[in-house]
């Protein structure tokens, strides 16, 4: 127990959970320093379902229509879902934070693993809706086993994440079982000076006997939460059991999840190797299709990749532990590299575990800088982690920065001494703890991609057009890392998002530009209706979408639609209809999913976003920026001049050709668009009809009243 | 090697009394889908049995230490620290860890010997190298 000044404190009787849910979500307020319960209402079950459709109901109706990232009013809810907490099927414990971002200005959605959304919820709490800010530093301790929250004054509290993670099990845990049950959110001093501060949601490793974190990255989550001045959120739950969720038929999530266990088990040494390398896998299959970001997405591959791809992290991973960032979870992707000894900035001679990389890190930090260094990755992720910064934005950002400085519209003089030349680790390292003291350029580029362009083009006179094709943002948000330039469909993927430019919503690109199976506007229109609807549904149950596909059943390419992985579908049918006890088809879920997307497009519309014009993206996700970029794949790119565009490239300069593919491929986008739109049930301007809604049963009079003056 | 259970094929008369006894020693019910053994005709006159050998894998897939080696080398699960997940019954090489929707736990053969007393055709014994 700690021996902080204590605010606030609130009493409750831990109310059980029935059928995944408890019926009840804890509001606090920071800035009134009040707690209270508020029940879950129908319209919330049977519309919003849980975890990113709790986060968005509660958010609408705590902020209004200009509310600001930094004002009071906004929220930081977390909420994992009805299915998060089964312990039997593999990805089943993520929580989804929901809050208006300070990269975009429109709500930010983001998925993330550890025990704190689960344990929230068997500490009696469907979601944790945080408003206000406070006048000093904060935490939050909610104590499911004595029925107890308190808002305490923390003012001996670290900031920095892998400090809060010994805090908590030193100050907070009496015994070693509480270290078990507990778990925390924190995010790093870096969040405090920059927009892409991410939270850190923690789990206690038993057989490390340390705690690791699991990333809710995008969108600067961890930015409000410090700007809240919340150190940290801690959570202390009764010892969970197989029964914790108390659903309607355990034996048939029981059935579901020993049939994924003995599928990763017989399968996956021979499909993904998620179990020995996780996501890194992917590093040499993305540069051997040319979709691996190097040097700010100018190029799709490198020579160097084998010194950063999959075979090397498995090399460098601690094996044999079982890594899952929720019980049961066998797909076990959540590697670390133990005893990692740092050779920069605070925390120098420290021996620490380092929390992956994943592919995106590898991908941001790595490739898309030039830097293909395990060592300099490692550590790039490990003061990502820490500080509370989201490395995919942090890469992207640098990258941009790093292309900028090549271009000459940076200078040491602007960058303060900083040698940004693509493949500087030391450079990119002094960048991020410039960040994290809140110093020198680290302040600029901690702004985010989109706010750079206009501080290069207003103060250093660059040219505003050069820097909105290389900047690799849309909507204020950084691209993640896949390169969509020869798949039209993952444009869209990209672009047509309600958060940003983040894969969670569609990864089309093998279907799109390798299969070929999308060969129609309409076709792709499908999918880009399909795939992202799917997806949100994991976020509103508590679900991790990889063992959906990143392990398939031998016979799945036999299936009917494959891409689909049919077989994995009907588990999560029969697990949502076992845990809940309302029984659902495929179907349904894609109509589940449909209320929530539908209802995010209108907040952000809400918030003055969210039509046409905000799904634009830069030239770069489309198509070759640069005379070094086009020539790079000189061959390929005339190819698709003379057999896509129909234009014979003979004798063409360069630069004419770039030219009249940037033409050819962005009529396309503007094409894609209408047929997505059209599919989705929105107007040409991207805006949800008054029929979809009515549909959709969420034409309730306030958001009727956001889309009328577009209709 | 430790305390492990063994079975002969050749003398077994496929009675599944062991079945029955195991799950009346453990579950106090005659419930083959109870038992920790499980023997298999496969209707043309062979048998075989699915049985818990104390190969000590499973210990390493539970995220909870709950399944460790005891010092006569039988695996055994420890109920308090069990959170149910059943990865150990998914990753078994041998599907020799089971699980009943009536319990969060999964059970399996710690070689206590009962069936190897009810055997009628002595098709059972307890090694204990």
């Amino acid at each position: 127990m700690t021996t902080n000044r204590v605010l606030t404190e609130f009493t409750y009787e831990p109310s059980s959970v029935e059928r995944g849910y408890t019926g009840q979500t804890l509001y606090v307020n920071l800035s009134e320093n009040t707690v209270v319960a508020k029940p879950v209402t129908d319209v919330m079950k049977e519309k919003f379902i849980g975890g990113r459709g709790f986060g968005l109901w509660l958010l609408w109706h705590g902020v209004n229509d200009d509310t600001k990232w930094d004002d009071p009013e906004n929220e930081i809810v977390i909420s994992s879902g009805p299915c998060g907490g089964i312990t039997q099927y593999p990805g089943s414990g993520k929580s989804l934070v929901v809050a208006i971002s300070p990269l975009t200005n429109i709500v930010i959605d983001s998925n993330v693993g550890g025990h704190f959304g689960p344990l929230l919820k068997f500490a009696g709490w469907d979601a944790l809706e945080i408003q206000g800010k406070a006048e000093r530093d904060v935490i939050v301790f909610i104590d499911g086993v004595s029925g107890r929250v308190t808002i305490e004054e923390a003012p001996d509290v670290p900031v920095d994440t892998h400090l809060v993670g010994h805090w908590l099990i030193e100050q907070m845990a009496e015994t070693e079982e509480d270290r078990y049950f507990m778990s925390s959110v924190s995010a790093g001093t870096g969040a405090e000076n920059t927009r892409i501060g991410c939270l850190n949601f923690s789990l206690y490793d038993r057989k490390r006997k340390s705690p690791r974190f699991k990333q809710a990255g995008r969108g600067g989550t961890g930015t409000v939460f410090r700007d809240k001045r919340i150190k940290a959120l801690v959570v202390k739950s009764p010892p969970v059991k197989g029964d914790s969720n108390h659903p309607a038929d355990r034996a048939r999530i029981a059935a579901a999840g020993v049939r994924l266990h003995k599928e990763i088990h017989d399968h996956d040494d021979h499909q993904n190797r998620m179990r020995r390398r996780g996501t890194p896998y992917l590093v040499q299959i993305m540069d051997d299709y040319h979709l691996l970001p190097v040097h700010n997405f100018k190029f799709g591959s490198h020579p160097d990749t084998p010194k950063i791809n999959g075979e090397v992290w498995e090399a460098r991973f601690t094996q044999g532990l079982p890594d899952g960032c929720w019980y049961g979870c066998t797909m076990a992707c959540s590697h670390a590299v133990d005893g990692f000894e740092l050779r920069t900035g605070p925390y120098k001679g420290q021996r620490v575990i380092v929390d992956g990389p994943e592919y995106e890190t590898i991908g941001a930090v790595g490739s898309g800088c030039g830097i293909f260094d395990p060592d300099a990755i490692l550590e790039l992720n490990f003061y990502c982690d820490t500080y509370g910064l989201d490395t995919i934005s942090y890469g992207t950002l640098t990258a941009f920065a790093m292309e900028c400085y090549e271009a000459g519209i940076l200078d040491r003089e602007k960058t303060g001494g900083l040698d940004l030349r693509f493949g500087n680790a030391e450079a990119s390292l002094s960048l991020l703890h410039q960040m994290a003291r809140g110093e020198g350029f680290g302040l600029i580029a901690g702004q985010g991609v989109r706010r750079m362009k206009r501080i290069f083009a207003q103060e250093y006179g660059a040219a505003p057009q050069f820097l909105q094709d290389i900047g690799m943002e849309s909507k204020g948000l950084e691209y993640s890392m896949y390169i969509p330039k020869e798949s039209l469909a993952q444009q869209g993927g990209y672009g047509l998002t309600n958060k940003g430019p983040q894969h969670d919503e569609a990864w089309l690109i093998f279907m799109d530009m390798v299969s070929n199976l999308l060969p129609t506007f309409e076709d792709k229109a499908e999918a880009l209706h399909y795939f992202p609807l799917f997806r949100t549904w994991f976020g509103l149950c508590g679900f991790c979408k990889l063992p959906w596909n990143d392990i398939v059943p031998p016979n799945n390419r036999d299936a009917d639609e494959p891409a689909k992985i049919p077989a994995h579908v009907q588990n999560y049918v029969e697990i949502f209809s076992g845990v809940t006890g309302h029984e659902i088809t495929k179907e349904d879920l894609i109509a589940m999913s449909e209320v929530v997307y539908n209802f995010q497009r209108v907040f952000n519309i809400r918030l003055g976003y969210g039509r046409r014009e905000h799904d634009a993206i830069p030239y770069r996700s489309q198509g070759p920026v640069t005379v070094e970029e086009y020539e790079a794949r000189g061959e390929y790119h005339d190819k698709q001049l003379s057999d896509v565009v129909g234009i014979d490239p003979a004798g063409m300069p360069t630069e004419e050709k770039i030219a009249t593919l940037r033409e050819y491929r962005e009529a396309q986008y503007e094409k894609l668009k209408d047929a997505v739109y059209e599919r989705r049930g929105w107007t040409s301007d991207g805006v949800p009809k008054l029929e979809t809604l009515r549909n959709l049963g969420i034409d309730f009079p306030e958001v009727v009243a956001v889309v009328d003056k577009y209709l | 090697m430790g305390k492990v259970l063994s079975y002969d094929p050749d003398l077994c008369v496929g009675c599944f009394v062991c079945e029955e006894t195991c799950s009346e020693t453990w579950f106090k019910v005659a419930d083959r889908q109870k038992s920790n053994i499980r023997i298999h005709d496969d209707g043309e006159g062979n048998l075989s049995a699915i049985f818990c050998i104390q190969c000590g894998e499973c210990t390493e897939i539970c995220p909870t230490g709950a399944l460790s080696q005891d010092k006569r080398g039988v695996v055994r699960v420890k109920k308090k620290l069990c959170v149910g997940c059943l990865a150990c019954v998914g990753f078994c090489p041998y599907q020799a860890m089971f699980y009943h929707a009536d319990q969060t736990e999964p059970f399996k053969c710690v070689a206590c010997g009962k069936c190897v007393q009810e055997c009628p055709a002595e098709a059972l014994a307890i090694l204990d190298e």
